[in-house]
């Protein structure tokens, strides 16, 4: 006897989320979700209705099917609720992580509309997360299609282009720049939001796929585009170089010894390891009331990593509210739990430093929200007379991103617009240079994890084709089916 | 490429100084004078800035001059011939913009004086008069003399103490070469900052253009994390990806003499720590 499950027959809270105390992670780098155990996993299984016409997929910017995965788990076949979620995403262990759900498929979820909606991303999580416990990861080894590609940056871009590549049978080098593999997964998100060993094991998939990844090799510098298909003999290029050049405002200070920009701070603290100083030979070179100048993922991520980094307090300060705010849901809320300070509607004018040219503090104005700008967003404005100073010694800028102009510069005719990102020809995904594709935050600017997947993956179907390997009708028809176009 | 990269000489210089010649073909092959390199030694390490002292195609190798100041850079001096390090990337930063010049005054201070010596090839290569000034502190730190006798038309050194060459800074030796050639078009200056600054300050009534290589606090070097920002002209650039290059008359030398002191109490502490391991492995610091 089966029952049909209606939104009376499930539960209607979400199951929680195991996580470390508030007082007790502020002080370390572990992760701060735990993950769900078996039973708390099958028990959220449970709340989804596995629609007939879901509405969660159209919010994937990939498309996985949703309730297809969640049903494997429910029914405890977990291999197949990995295999479901790698068909569209080849990292299901940090997208259950790090994607913004409440923005993409939970606020679609239909359980929300009387009830909270499922869990998806932490069910995705926990498929992943088992099946990296439990499952030999296989490889499919192809047959050699004969071709060679060559993808530059290896972030999440540049990983799901090479992982379907790869797949195809494509000889696949990486070459990064940095010492390390993974972009801002490995350089930004910190430890204790998406631990390395997660990457890692990603990475590691890919070589077994017979990938290979030069690391040290900044494209522009020790090769150039044009080389590496004229020289070394590469068919197609990829260019997944992320968007990681950052933004100051130009406020007088800037230029103070204290003030950092995000990626400084983070590549100081992650990549190189400087929250273990001096073990690790890096100096981070914080101080001890810090200010974050921006309320995004990175904002997020600079506050908690300097309240871990013994920082006696961290505030944000954003020049809009907390309901504009970029970051994903889950990590505003576990900033204020950690006891980070929030200044919303404020924007600072100027930082103002010591004799010695060391910070002291930011001067700030309060702001209000005017008329909505064209782009629908109602601009903030400054309030005269509102003027404020918050003492400070450090100031950590997390105003986003440009494009890096290194490839730019080296590529002659690689057509880019105003900001520098790179354009690309809407029906083939490339370039305006033969055989050279790109796709993540180099072409949409700072954006997402997932959107920088998607892209990958599209110019691997885009490249495939270019390379006769795959036909161009059928794929374009899987992809409209894909996306409900 | 996790073998690494290997050291196939190494001379020493001085209690302080030393260089590598790295075997490392593909950046050799891409290096030019004014490119920088990111060195990391090992797990635990730095990523540090050093500018091309040298480079040979053929051999396939890339040379760096290192002063041992800090921890990282003393660690590295006790690496031997025949070892690798982890990382060596590069070639980074713009290429100098060299072109022909009838005569051009080349600046060396101490450790400045190898990055200066791919441009004084270049700049001779061209059929540019070259005047050359390299300065120590004293005598026995002296390096490379030969080396730049082979590609100037002059050649000074200038020692602090006066035991080698002139006495005095090489500064005061540029004020003399500029009063007595006139016809000067570029001076190039390439040491520690206040050397830098000061040849600055002479070469600037005289109107001559004066190229410095500014060696900011740097982590990534590709541009990715602004700590080498410096104002130029009133502007911010980034030294990794901007220069390191710069028209010196432009350069604010008080702001980036300030911000090289950000990491100083780090650095004071990594080093004492270090000097106690040692001392403790009754190795020589
Ligand atoms: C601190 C931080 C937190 C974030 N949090 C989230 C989050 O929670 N959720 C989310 O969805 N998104 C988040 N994002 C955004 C997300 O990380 C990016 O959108 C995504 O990583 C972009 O992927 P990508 O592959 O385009 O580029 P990147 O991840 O930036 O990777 C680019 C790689 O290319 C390398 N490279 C650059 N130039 C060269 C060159 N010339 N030669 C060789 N290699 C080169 C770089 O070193 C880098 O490794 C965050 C970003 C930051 C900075
Ligand atoms: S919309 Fe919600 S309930 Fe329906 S299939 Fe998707 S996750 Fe399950
Ligand atoms: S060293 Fe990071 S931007 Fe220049």
């Amino acid at each position: 006897m089966t029952t049909v499950k209606t939104i009376h027959t499930i539960p209607t809270g979400r199951t929680p989320m195991p996580e470390q105390a508030p007082q007790v992670r502020a002080t370390n780098f572990e992760e701060v979700a735990l993950g769900y155990t078996l039973p708390e996993a099958l028990r959220e299984a449970d709340r989804c209705l596995e629609c007939k016409k879901p509405r969660c997929i159209a919010g994937c910017p990939v498309g996985i099917d949703i309730p297809g995965f969640i049903r494997a788990i429910a029914q405890q076949d977990m291999r197949r609720a990995y295999e479901i979620l790698r068909q569209d995403n080849p990292l299901p262990g940090v997208c259950g992580r790090v994607c913004p759900q409440e923005s993409q498929c939970e606020v679609r979820c239909i359980v929300g509309i009387k009830a909270e909606p499922v869990c998806i991303g932490r069910l995705e999580r926990f498929a992943a997360d088992y099946a990296m416990a439990h499952f030999e990861a296989e490889t499919p080894s192809m047959a050699p299609a004969g071709k060679k590609a060559a993808i530059i940056g290896s972030g999440p871009a540049g990983i799901a282009c090479a992982a379907d590549l790869a797949r195809a049978g494509v000889d696949v080098t990486i070459f990064e720049a940095l010492h390390m593999a993974g972009g801002v997964l490995k350089y930004g998100i910190p430890e204790f939001r998406l631990p390395k060993s997660i990457v890692d094991r990603e990475i590691a998939l890919l070589k077994q796929m017979g990938v290979t990844i030069e690391l040290n090799t900044v494209i522009g510098k020790l090769f150039t585009i044009p080389q590496l298909m004229q020289e070394k003999g590469f068919d197609a290029v990829f260019v997944g170089t992320g968007a990681g050049f950052p933004k100051f405002q130009g406020i007088p200070g800037e230029n103070l010894n204290g003030v950092f920009s995000a990626n400084e701070f983070l590549t100081r603290v992650n990549l190189m390891r400087g929250f273990r100083h001096p073990e690790y030979d890096t100096p981070v070179g914080m101080g001890r009331q810090v200010a974050v100048i921006g309320a995004g993922n990175t904002a997020m991520d600079c506050a908690r990593c300097a309240l871990r980094m013994g920082a006696e307090a961290v505030t944000v300060v954003y020049r809009r509210t907390q309901k504009e705010s970029p970051a994903r849901a889950e990590e505003l809320h576990h900033a204020m739990q950690e006891g980070i300070q929030f200044q919303w509607l404020t924007n600072p004018v100027q930082i103002l430093g010591n004799a010695d040219g060391w910070v002291s503090g930011m001067e700030c104005i309060r702001m209000a929200l005017g008329e909505p700008d064209a782009s629908g967003r109602r601009a903030p404005v400054e309030q005269p007379g509102t003027n404020f100073v918050i003492p400070v010694d450090t100031v950590i800028y997390a105003l986003g991103t440009r494009a890096n102009p290194i490839i730019a510069k080296s590529t002659p005719g690689l057509k880019t617009n105003q900001w520098g990102y790179i354009e690309l020809d809407e029906q083939t995904g490339m370039t305006s240079l033969p055989g050279v594709f790109a796709g993540g935050d180099i072409v949409t600017g700072s954006a997402t994890v997932i959107l920088a997947l998607g892209a990958g993956r599209r110019a691997a179907t885009g490249m495939l084709q270019y390379l006769g390997l795959r036909p161009a009708e059928a794929s374009a028809e899987a992809r409209a089916a894909k996306t409900g176009a | 490429m996790s073998t690494g990269y290997r050291i196939v000489k190494k001379e020493v210089y001085s209690s302080v100084t030393y260089m590598w010649e790295v075997e490392a073909p593909d950046v050799a092959r891409a290096a030019q004078p004014g490119h920088f390199l990111m060195v990391r030694i090992n797990e635990e390490g730095e990523r540090i800035p050093l500018t091309v002292a040298d480079f040979d195609r053929q051999r396939g190798t890339v040379t760096v001059v290192i002063q041992a100041v800090g921890k990282s850079t003393r660690e590295m001096m006790a690496l031997a011939e025949g070892d690798s390090i982890l990382d060596f990337i590069g070639p980074l930063g713009e290429a100098s913009h060299i072109q022909k010049r009838s005569k051009v005054i080349l600046v060396g201070g101490g450790l400045g004086v190898a990055p200066v010596y791919p441009q004084l090839r270049a700049y001779k290569e061209l059929g540019s008069t070259t005047l050359s000034i390299i300065g120590f502190r004293t005598k026995a730190l002296v390096f490379w003399e030969e080396k730049f006798r082979a590609q100037s038309d002059e050649l000074h050194i200038a020692t602090d103490d006066g035991s080698y060459g002139h006495k005095g800074f090489v500064s005061q030796v540029l004020q003399m070469l500029l009063e007595r050639h006139r016809d000067t078009e570029e001076v190039v200056a390439i040491g520690p900052l206040p050397m830098m600054r000061v040849c600055c300050d002479v070469s600037h009534p005289f109107g001559v253009r004066t190229m410095v290589s500014l060696n900011s606090i740097m982590v990534d070097g590709t541009g990715m994390c602004g700590s080498c920002r410096v104002t130029v002209g009133g502007k911010l650039k980034f030294a990794c990806v901007d220069g390191p290059d710069f028209d010196g008359h432009q350069v604010d030398f008080d702001e980036l003499m300030r911000r090289q002191r950000r990491f100083q109490r780090e650095e004071q502490e990594s080093l004492q720590q270090y000097e106690e391991e040692c001392r403790l492995l009754g190795r020589t610091a």
